[in-house]
């Protein structure tokens, strides 16, 4: 590439990028448009993979007649208090450990064991513990939140600036004082980070832990559509999860844009 | 957040710009000891500042002079030794330090109790910053971020106000500026200052007194009688001589270095 090509690129940013989004659509738009055609043409049985446009129905049917609404408040519901539950608990071993070394040599080796436990392959255990009702699945959602939310967190305490902490103790504050104007403030990027982590994963094992002898959510819904082998309802739910785990995520970056604008990231755009 | 075994004084009536002769110094330091491992920083020191009086600390680097300082700000714990500073003292760091996740204002009232803001705007005046007070520190020049540094320390009405190299990472004209605000905020408030900084010419150019620390204790001493605002003449030069000398550097040249323009000179706008 010749250096021309190279410092034209900046001045031509904004149209670039404006096309490019528009080329960024075409393939998506013809995988849909050629699934159409197969499934219409019959190449792809709706047995296995039902039409858009069928999913698109189907989709507007489950959400006048309620279906949809109200299993997925089931859903979301678990989401909220698993993840809940399972922020405030790596909230509180992080605070624990990372303000005081005594808390970090009681709480953090424990921490770092469970966390090589792969959270799903702990399922039949919380089966024979819990039941097969809810607390299962929220204690399997929680559990798998703790983690992302306790090393960020705990990270973030104890990466906040010492020199701020020696001006700030300068300046008179000490204790809780101390940890309200400086360290828990210093830490929140991280926390908000390590909540977008948690986010993804709670939305993750809230899809295995539905599978669990549910009686309404998403994971009812797709388990009765497998049976029935309607491909479209599954096509659907898979899509809420999708939608989900987006909605989530632009819920904390925007929670972040508010809560860090002091950021220069922030301050420039 | 162990709790400094320093010795603090509550100040009477923070009202005279001349220190009363005799008075009690504001900082009174005797055979201190500091020791780091098997290093030792600072041994048997004495140090004695006036109330009011404007002392810059000289070193090589690692001689011990922020160690000296964090002492005297009850950052660094001085066991049982006799240290006695004034309770009312505030820390100027080499960098602002500010908090970026508060304001500018807030940033100057930190931990300061009750409706603070006019006070912090006040203060803000005084270094030519009120315009900037709710501005987030990331969006202040280096500068600007000193002189918000500065005015939280000025807000807590110091009666000892430490500098620790404030000016180091500033560009020559911008540190020009801030010793002459330094100096009138000095003048108007008369508070204690330690400034430590590796400029002989700064030292001079706005102290009282000029210390010099070596192996662990105060080495030498210069009292700078000139009239401020001060200029680069004999008794600056006669000055500089010797405490470059005190500082172990070869003198002849050093002079040579600055008439080929390697040191800035210093003048004082006022
Ligand atoms: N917390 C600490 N632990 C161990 N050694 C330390 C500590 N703080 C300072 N020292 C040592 O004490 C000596 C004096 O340090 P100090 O920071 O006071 O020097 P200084 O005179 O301020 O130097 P400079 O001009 O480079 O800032 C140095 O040798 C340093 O390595
Ligand atoms: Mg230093």
């Amino acid at each position: 590439m010749s250096l021309a090509d190279t410092v034209r690129f900046p001045a031509t940013f904004t149209g670039v990028r404006w096309a490019g989004l528009g080329r960024r659509w075409v393939s998506p738009i013809l995988l849909l448009v050629l699934w159409e055609i197969g499934a219409r043409t019959g190449l792809i049985p709706s047995r296995v993979l039902a039409a858009p446009s069928a999913v698109a129905a189907t989709f507007w049917g489950m959400l006048v007649s309620g279906e949809l609404p109200t299993n997925l408040a089931v859903s979301f519901v678990r989401v909220a208090i698993g993840l809940l539950a399972g922020v405030a608990v790596g909230s509180g071993l992080a605070l624990t450990a990372g303000l005081s070394r005594l808390g970090e040599d009681a709480v953090d080796p424990l921490v770092q064991m469970l966390r090589t436990l792969p959270v799903l392959a702990l399922s039949p255990l919380f089966i024979v513990w819990f039941g097969i009702d809810e607390t299962p699945k929220l204690t399997l959602i929680a559990f798998a939140v703790v983690f992302p939310v306790y090393l960020n967190l705990f990270n973030g305490i104890r990466a906040v600036d010492p020199r701020l902490i020696e001006a700030a103790r300068s300046f008179g504050l000490s204790g809780w004082s101390l940890i309200r104007e400086v360290v828990l403030p210093g830490a929140l990027p991280s926390f908000l980070l390590g909540l977008r982590f948690a986010l993804a994963v709670a939305i993750l094992v809230l899809v295995v832990a539905e599978q669990i002898n549910a009686q309404a959510g998403l994971g009812y819904l797709i388990n009765n559509a497998r049976d029935f082998m309607r491909t479209d309802i599954i096509v659907v739910c898979l899509i809420i999860y999708a939608l989900l785990g987006l909605g989530a995520d632009s819920l904390v970056r925007a929670v972040e844009r508010r809560a860090l604008a002091w950021r220069p990231s922030f301050l420039r755009t | 957040m162990a709790k400094t075994a320093i010795r603090t004084r509550t100040d009477p009536s923070p009202v005279s710009s001349a220190a009363p002769a005799g008075a009690a110094p504001a900082v009174r330091v005797r055979d201190f000891h500091r020791r780091f491992g098997d290093v030792t920083v600072l041994d048997r020191l004495n140090l004695d500042i006036a109330q009011g009086e404007f002392v810059a600390l000289l070193g090589r680097s690692g001689s011990g002079k922020t160690t000296l300082l964090r002492t005297l700000a009850g950052l660094d714990s001085a066991g049982d030794q006799d240290v006695t500073v004034p309770t009312a003292r505030a820390v100027v760091f080499q960098e602002p330090r500010l908090l970026p996740w508060k304001n500018i204002w807030r940033n100057v009232a930190l931990g300061l109790p009750g409706d603070v803001r006019s006070r912090a705007e006040a203060a803000l005046t005084e270094v030519g910053l009120s315009h900037r007070m709710d501005a987030w520190p990331a969006t202040l020049s280096g500068g600007e971020a000193q002189r918000a540094a500065l005015a939280r320390a000025l807000v807590r009405e110091p009666r000892l106000l430490l500098l620790d190299e404030p000016f180091a990472s500033l560009d020559a004209l911008t540190r020009i500026k801030m010793h002459g605000l330094v100096l009138s905020l000095w003048r108007a408030h008369a508070p204690a200052v330690l400034l430590v900084t590796h400029d002989v010419d700064e030292a001079i150019s706005l102290a009282d007194r000029v210390l010099v620390l070596e192996k662990g204790r105060i080495a030498a001493e210069e009292r700078i009688d000139l009239p401020r605002p001060r200029e680069v003449g004999a008794g600056f030069q006669a000055i500089r001589r010797r405490l470059l000398g005190h500082l172990g550097v070869d003198v002849a040249h050093a002079e040579a270095s600055r008439a080929t323009g390697e040191s800035a000179l210093i003048a004082f706008p006022q």
